[in-house]
């Protein structure tokens, strides 16, 4: 077998893909209509008995199932065709099932990601597409981030920028994706902590993250369905000891497997659902955990609303 | 397309390597001490565990004249050469203030070693051994009683063998390498302080040798941290080679004598037997009271129930039980069921300020515990008093002695009582933080902090308010987090300022003042 240098490239390319990510509609090849808004709510359920101190995994009979059940509002809206923003605000609820630990609620954090079609090229019935995304999350509360595993969220502003690459055929497309996340230092409650070393600040280094993942699936008009493979890589951190407290600049590494699946109802106010089931088949010093999730989204057009306004004033003169 | 790809994998990798994090400690780069009292007279300071200053003899130093003297300056003209910007940032490090830093390290320690063990398969839990500190789990568990004494015993031990190097200083009277020859640059603040023997090398040595009893698995690093201190004080100047040894050795000299006061102080008794800790039970039932127990699964034995026992530095041991408050409401009463509603009525909806609190206040699993937390409020202070370091070092000893019979009276008056938290009376009752293994009644937090506050109110006057204001939140933190009922962190800064008075009436005894 001839091994080109374009070949060689592609199979770097899938490798790195390969290789890491979370599902949001950041991450998948769909846009929204140009002056469309799709809004909705995606219930999410989250839950683990079993993590990863490091390497070692155990359970935890003082923590009993850890379970993180959030509501987001969510949505895209098309600026154009090719240029998207997308944005996200979940409220969090944690729970331990066992033990004495107290939940924890809060809206946590912002995100905002602007989602550009760079790129595209039919060839008959096959579609090569890349798409950039650049986002932006940050706090919406002042919330407790060192109190792992039942703070709401890590606090750190995160800016990230993936890159997507689509490819259709017919109906059947994969989609690969890779992105690399900067997260700012974040501030907690104590002025000195221990990581690998003895730290007298209340200044955490937040390490950065690498994510990837593959989808391949089924797509018809605004369904989906799809298998999917992500992986979440911390760029530094370290690990949890033995029996010690987990710590917001843990290396937190998962790579999950999962379906997800949207079905907008024909003739009926163009409103779809979302769902998603996934398992975290490998980790480290995070949960091993099981996610479900559901959506309920509506699309305004806004675009055939100022249309069917024109219509309407032109019937009437 | 190509192009994309490259542009997007040359603008990620330029962000990997552009971003530089940094999260420096507050410490970090902190001016030289330059003391406003060198303390010219503390070799006659009333020393802690020595009968006498002079206890362990130094020999005379070499005139200044002598060849060999000559010799030592030569040595470190030569180092003075040359000195890397490593070098030159171990003298900014160690010229802070050497008490400063072996607390620091200190407490970094305790918040490495203070963490509880993971069980073994049958449910029981494997006890760190000091005979075999390598094995899992590792020596020492530095849970609160273990730091507190810790602390003490290194801080006294410095007191002492600073007294001691201050007296012979005073006694011999040779002047520092840069007041002694020109050429030798200071590159810390110049003293008239006498260098013989060098106070640096006197902290290395007796803290070096206190850690061999402390943190034995620690010894190599802490061998090269304390010669780094006395290279250090070569490099820069302030110290000859025999300034260094005749230091260190009077340092490890003194250390022997308080390991030996440590190793029949009870505290190796501490953690107690199976026997034991089923006759705490036994007293609380025949009392007619429900006994603790832990609230861990699986159930954890009582964290070093014998620490009572552990004898005190201020005071002898027949006067712990003296400290002993009144009993907590009876387990089966009504006010027990009210005190239990307080505390949950407290934790049903946390403000985000009473989460605040617990956290900052947490000194749990991984912390450097509330003694060390204390010396770390007192640290933030002492260095704006630029005390010498014979100062700094008896300042510490009365906070950390203090700190220690604190643990001794709280574990004492907890164990006596061997009372249940909240939670194990109202299971309704959830935390902000993790319950310690221990009885209820009197709150460690609220012991500790009436003992700091009070000795530290006396040494820095000015900051009573402050430390009072501090206390208070501390216990009260404990309330905030569902841990403890409001009598346990009352009586328990009544107590602990008892102790600290202890230390209060040491001070104003001891000839610093």
């Amino acid at each position: 077998m001839k091994i080109t240098y374009k070949k060689l490239f592609f199979f770097s390319v899938l490798m790195i893909l390969l290789q890491n990510i979370q599902a949001q509609t950041e991450q998948d090849g769909i846009m929204m209509a140009k002056q469309n808004w799709c809004a909705g709510f995606v219930y999410n359920y989250n839950s683990w008995s079993n993590y990863w101190e490091g390497t070692f995994k155990r359970n935890n009979a003082n923590l009993g199932t850890v379970s993180t059940q959030s509501l987001a509002f969510m949505g895209a809206y098309g600026i154009t065709g090719k240029l998207n923003v997308l944005y996200s605000l979940p409220y969090v609820h944690t729970h331990a099932s066992a033990g004495t630990l107290h939940d924890m609620q809060g809206l946590q954090d912002a995100g905002i990601w602007v989602k550009w079609q760079a790129w595209q090229k039919k060839v008959q019935q096959q579609k090569y597409t890349v798409f950039l995304t650049g986002g932006y999350s940050f706090p919406t509360t002042n919330y407790q981030a060192d109190f792992l595993p039942l703070a709401i969220g890590l606090r750190s502003k995160t800016a990230s920028l993936r890159l997507i690459l689509d490819y259709q055929k017919k109906n059947f497309f994969v989609t690969g994706t890779a992105a690399y996340a900067y997260r700012d230092n974040i501030y907690i409650d104590r002025f000195a902590y221990y990581t690998t070393e003895m730290h007298y600040t209340n200044e955490v280094a937040m390490p950065n993250m690498m994510y990837a993942g593959l989808r391949f699936g089924y797509r018809k008009k605004e369904d989906y369905a799809e298998v999917m493979v992500v992986n979440a890589t911390t760029l530094g951190g370290f690990d949890i000891r033995k029996n010690d407290m987990p710590f917001p600049s843990n290396k937190m590494n998962n790579t999950l497997v999962g379906i997800n699946g949207k079905y907008a109802f024909p003739h009926f106010h163009r409103i779809a659902l979302t769902g998603s089931v996934s398992y975290t088949v490998t980790g480290r010093n995070v949960g091993q955990a099981t996610n479900l999730s559901i959506g309920v989204f509506k699309v305004f057009d806004f675009a055939s609303a100022k249309q069917k306004h024109t219509n309407h004033n032109q019937v009437n003169n | 397309m190509k192009k994309i790809i490259f542009i997007s994998i040359i603008t990620v990798t330029a962000i990997v390597f552009a971003c530089n994090k940094n999260a420096p400690d507050v410490t970090a780069n902190l001016s030289p001490l330059q003391p406003q009292n060198i303390d010219m007279n503390a070799g006659s300071w009333k020393t802690i565990l020595l009968s006498r200053s002079d206890t362990f003899t130094v020999v005379a130093p070499a005139a200044t004249n002598s060849a060999n003297y000559k010799t030592e300056l030569n040595e470190i003209k030569g180092y003075q050469k040359n000195l890397t910007d490593a070098q030159l940032a171990t003298i900014k490090y160690w010229s802070a203030g050497g008490v400063l830093r072996w607390n620091e390290l200190m407490r970094g320690l305790v918040t490495k070693y203070n963490l509880p063990a993971y069980q073994n398969p049958d449910g029981s839990y494997p006890i760190p051994n000091a005979n075999n500190p390598f094995a899992y789990p590792l020596f020492p568990f530095a849970n609160p009683p273990y730091a507190a004494r810790a602390y003490a015993y290194i801080s006294a031990a410095q007191y002492d063998a600073l007294v001691a190097c201050w007296y012979y200083k005073k006694l011999y009277n040779r002047s520092a390498p840069y007041a002694n020859d020109s050429s030798v640059k200071a590159k810390v603040p110049t003293s008239i302080l006498p260098s013989y023997p060098s106070e640096a090398a006197v902290m290395a040595g007796v803290t070096a040798e206190m850690m061999k009893l402390l943190f034995p698995t620690e010894i190599a690093n802490i061998e090269q941290k304390a010669k780094e201190q006395e290279l250090a004080m070569m490099m820069a100047g302030a110290a000859t080679r025999s300034d260094i040894v005749a230091g260190e050795t009077l340092g490890r000299q003194v250390a022997e004598a308080f390991i030996a006061r440590a190793k029949a102080d009870n505290a190796g008794k501490a953690v107690g037997t199976p026997t034991d800790w089923k006759n705490f039970e036994t007293v609380a039932t025949a009392k007619g009271e429900i006994p603790w127990y832990s609230l861990e699964s699986p159930k954890r034995p009582p964290m070093l129930p014998l620490f009572g026992n552990v004898k005190p530095f201020l005071f002898p041991s027949s006067t712990v039980p003296t400290f002993r408050p009144a009993p907590p409401p009876a387990t089966h009463s009504q006010a027990v069921q009210d005190a239990a509603a307080i505390v949950y009525n407290k934790i049903k909806s946390p403000t985000r300020e009473n989460i605040r609190h617990v956290q900052f206040w947490a000194d749990g699993v991984g912390t450097f515990t509330p003694p060390g937390h204390w010396d770390a409020i007192a640290a933030q202070d002492f260095i704006t008093k630029n005390f010498s370091e014979v100062r700094w070092a008896r300042n510490y000893a009365l906070l950390n002695m203090a700190l220690m019979d604190a643990a001794i009276v709280c574990w004492d008056v907890k164990y006596y009582y061997y009372n249940p938290r909240p939670t194990q009376i109202n299971p309704a009752i959830k935390t902000l933080t993790g319950i310690p293994n221990f009885p209820s009644y009197i709150s460690g937090h609220s012991t500790f902090s009436g003992a700091a506050a009070t000795v530290l109110a006396h040494i820095v006057p000015e900051q009573a308010d402050k430390y009072w204001g501090l206390a208070n939140q501390a216990s009260m933190s404990r309330l905030e987090g569902g841990i403890h009922y409001k009598e346990d962190c009352d009586t328990g800064l009544v107590v602990g300022s008892k102790v600290g008075n202890y230390a209060v009436l040491r001070a104003k005894q001891d000839g610093a003042e």
